[in-house]
């Protein structure tokens, strides 16, 4: 048989213009597709360069920022993750790096059009925010999580050159809060504000300022307002701006006039279409009342900065038919946990904070009822945050009978290494229970007493496990093993004071590179474990934080991360980096 | 003038401890590091060692419950443990402070004031308060009642010693400085106390 030319060169026939493909991709959205579609072909893999306009970037070590800018040269926007998740719990030291500024210092010449910028526990100065805003022209959206370094000065910066800004949120960040003037930096015909939120700072702001700003930006839809922020000025700020969609209350519990009480909750009685309600820090009672005209469709009510009792939280859960996911401490106590099953039909997600983890008096505190009785009256729970100080395997089990839906399941009983209290077993059976029957589990942390034969369960159970949190768990080695062989989709590994060692990490060394990282802190691996992954891994980037007054041999906190910049140069002193390369 | 001067309890009472220490004190743990903020700038030490984490309370052998009520010993606080962000701790410290300084402070004694068959506490501040016919008006606003002669509701408290008494008694600055809580009572519970009368006033 003949071939004509033409069949014999497929991509030829069956080859789409480039400004077609692109406009096809560009209605890709999500990274996962985006990454997929870009391994297809070497055309597919330059039309995605093109045209992709969102970067997603969990690692900012596993990735260099000139091969970013070179791959996507018009990005919009972009995320990045920089420190270990553990260092939001002091366990990382402050001089560790994640460093924006390289990015930016890249950025401005490779992606001059960036639009948005979203950080998470990556490290910013003001000398950077100010970078930032008289660099990128197009400049408009702003979301700091976790994040250190800066100082309000770098919020004025960014108030007083970003023209076109429309979001800037502030979010849990250690920041040096000088002053409350950085608001009154936006020049008076401002007005392209969507997304306002400084519920992270202290200093008041000027309230004439706030108010007119908000007056200006009639699109304003989010606004999450500080702690200082009384009640008088949010029911001002209500009523200027009844069309939020999202608000985070300040202050909460000022004594009201009846007539102020009045006012506020007419005040709240306008906006309707609030569908998340946040802040209210330290509410009272009686002032929580004014809330309830807000709450017809509202689908996410975080009190978690508030120690509500649980006849406030019964009295304020009828009011909100549509909520879908809830946060409190842990202070509204077993008989709280029992209005919401009664309440709430709709509850997909639950986080219960709290309200003293170091007190050891129980307090304030919820037990295995209070999550049972949740699970009771909300099947569509899949989405678990627990902080308890006594647990049964039992009455986990009977949560994932009544749940079996969970992707995220998150149970933190706070004394480490205890025992089903009724019992005095191990808590084993609890988190088989949680895997055998929870077949879309992808995030998981463990806790109490638990033996081998958890990890056994989570390795052969939990085949869609993507992030796995350990601590004080595990007898031997065969725990790590366990996990690292049965859970292939496995993306995130952080382990603290387990008997894990050298021939665990070792283990593990197949997945490693299909993983985002693993975190071993207060573990069995020495220094010379450490060494063979990265020289059997040249691909990884092997670091120890090494502690003051430990031995030289071992390795105290270990972190490994694949990555394709190669070993990182602005590591600190403490910080060891191991590599094969 | 009021109830400590005259009754000096705190210097005779009988307890377990030491002299001079307090019922409530915890036992010194060792430098807080678990709730140091490691964001207040001043106090960077980019080097300093970080405890390592092991309490040993990991090991299988350890069973202690924390119902175990017998002179539970000094747990040194693990780093980082329980896993809740620097911030939100922080937060819930400063609030446990603010309410503790606002009930102890020279400018307000605030107080709980129960109420039989109402669903939940409120909250006042005595100081406010001339005398007893102000808190009287106050409480029958907030509970809507009405507190009058033959009226089946009686107002007690309770005092410095735990005692519950009934409102009215002494004079209103001593009151004022001895109340700890207030209830408001009614039905034959209340019976017992009354002393012929609306319990002086």
């Amino acid at each position: 048989m003949d071939l004509s030319p033409k069949q014999s060169s497929p991509s030829e026939s069956t080859r789409f213009p480039d400004e077609v493909l692109e406009r096809v991709l560009a209605l890709l959205t999500s990274p996962k597709d985006r990454n997929a579609v870009s391994l297809v072909c070497k055309d597919w893999y330059t039309a995605d360069s093109w045209s992709r306009r969102h970067v997603f970037i969990g690692n900012c070590y596993s990735v260099s920022p000139e091969i970013v800018a070179r791959r996507f040269p018009r990005i919009r926007s972009v995320t990045l993750k920089g420190k270990p998740r553990f260092s939001d719990f002091n366990l990382v030291p402050d001089n560790w790096g994640a460093d924006v500024h390289s990015w930016l210092l890249v950025f401005a010449s490779g992606c001059p059009f960036l639009e948005e910028l979203r950080l998470k526990r990556m490290r910013v100065t003001d000398e950077s925010l100010e970078f930032l805003a008289l660099n990128f022209p197009n400049f408009r959206a702003l979301s700091l999580l976790s994040c250190d370094g800066f100082s309000t000065s770098g919020l004025a910066t960014v108030a007083t050159h970003c023209k076109n800004l429309t979001e800037l949120d502030i979010q849990e960040n250690g920041i040096e809060d000088l002053s409350g003037d950085w608001l009154s930096c936006f020049p008076e015909n401002f007005n392209t504000l969507e997304v306002l939120n400084f519920s992270n700072l202290i200093t008041d702001v000027n309230p004439g300022v706030l108010e007119r700003l908000v007056s200006r930006c009639r699109s304003l839809k989010v606004l999450k307002l500080n702690r200082t922020s009384s009640l008088d000025r949010l029911q001002r700020l209500l009523v200027s701006a009844p069309q939020l969609t999202e608000l985070g209350a300040g202050s909460f519990s000022e004594e009201l006039t009846l007539q102020q009480h009045a006012e506020l909750k007419y005040a709240f009685g306008l906006c309707k279409n609030l569908s998340v309600l946040s802040g209210f820090w330290d509410a009272s009672a009686l002032n929580l009342s004014a809330v309830y005209p807000a709450c017809s469709r509202l689908s996410f009510l975080n009190m978690s900065y508030t120690a509500l009792q649980s006849p406030e939280l019964a009295s304020l859960l009828p009011h909100c038919p549509c909520l879908r996911r809830l946060w409190v401490l842990d202070s509204v106590g077993d008989k709280g946990l029992e209005a919401v099953g009664a309440n709430c039909p709709s509850l997909e997600e639950i986080r219960v904070f709290p309200t003293d983890p170091f007190d050891e008096d129980m307090l304030h505190t919820v037990t295995e009822s209070g999550i049972v009785a949740v699970s009771q009256g909300c099947p569509k729970l899949h989405y678990i945050l627990y902080f308890c100080r006594q647990m049964t395997n039992a009455a986990v089990a009977t949560v994932v009978r009544n749940c079996p839906d969970f992707t995220h399941f998150r149970l933190c009983i706070m004394n480490p290494g205890q025992p089903d209290h009724t019992t005095n077993q191990p808590m084993d059976e609890a988190f088989g229970a949680v895997v055998k029957a929870c077949k879309k589990l992808k995030r998981l942390s463990i806790s109490g007493l638990l033996t081998d034969l958890t990890f056994k369960y989570i390795g052969e159970y939990a085949k869609n496990l993507e992030a796995l949190s350990v601590a004080f768990a595990g007898s031997s080695d065969l725990g790590m093993q366990y996990v690292m062989e049965g859970c292939s989709k496995l993306k995130k590994l952080e382990i603290r004071d387990c008997p894990f060692g050298n021939v665990a990490l070792l283990s593990g060394l197949e997945r490693y590179e299909s993983m985002r990282s693993l975190w071993m802190s207060a573990c069995n691996v020495t220094i010379d474990g450490c060494r063979s992954l990265a020289r059997e891994m040249p691909r990884l980037n092997v670091e120890v934080m090494k502690e003051e007054g430990s031995d030289d041999c071992k390795a105290d906190k270990v972190y490994v991360y694949r990555t394709v910049a190669g070993p990182r140069r602005d590591a600190p002193p403490s910080v060891l980096t191991f590599s094969g390369l | 003038m009021g109830c400590e001067k005259d009754l000096n309890l705190e210097a005779t009472e009988l307890r377990l401890g030491l002299p001079g220490s307090t019922a409530s004190a915890e036992p010194p743990t060792p430098s807080n590091i678990s709730s140091n903020n490691k964001r207040q700038l001043a106090d960077i030490n980019p080097d300093s060692g970080f405890r390592s984490a092991a309490v040993s309370s990991s090991s299988s052998g350890d069973k202690k419950s924390d119902l175990d009520q017998s002179a539970p010993p000094a747990k040194a606080q693990v780093v980082g443990w329980p896993p809740v962000r620097s911030f939100r701790r922080n937060v819930l410290q400063q609030q446990a402070k603010k309410t503790a300084t606002e009930t102890e402070s020279a400018g307000g004694n605030y107080v709980k004031v129960s109420m039989d068959g109402a669903p939940y506490l409120r909250k006042i501040d005595l100081k406010v308060y001339s005398g007893y016919p102000q808190l009287l008006k106050a409480l029958e606003e907030m509970f809507k009642f009405r507190y009058i002669n033959g009226s089946d509701f009686v107002a007690t408290y309770e005092d410095k010693d735990g005692d519950w008494m009934l409102v009215g008694d002494v004079p209103w600055t001593m009151f004022a400085n001895c109340c700890k809580r207030l209830r408001i009572t009614k039905g034959s519970d209340a019976r017992g106390l009354t002393s012929g009368g609306t319990g002086g006033l």
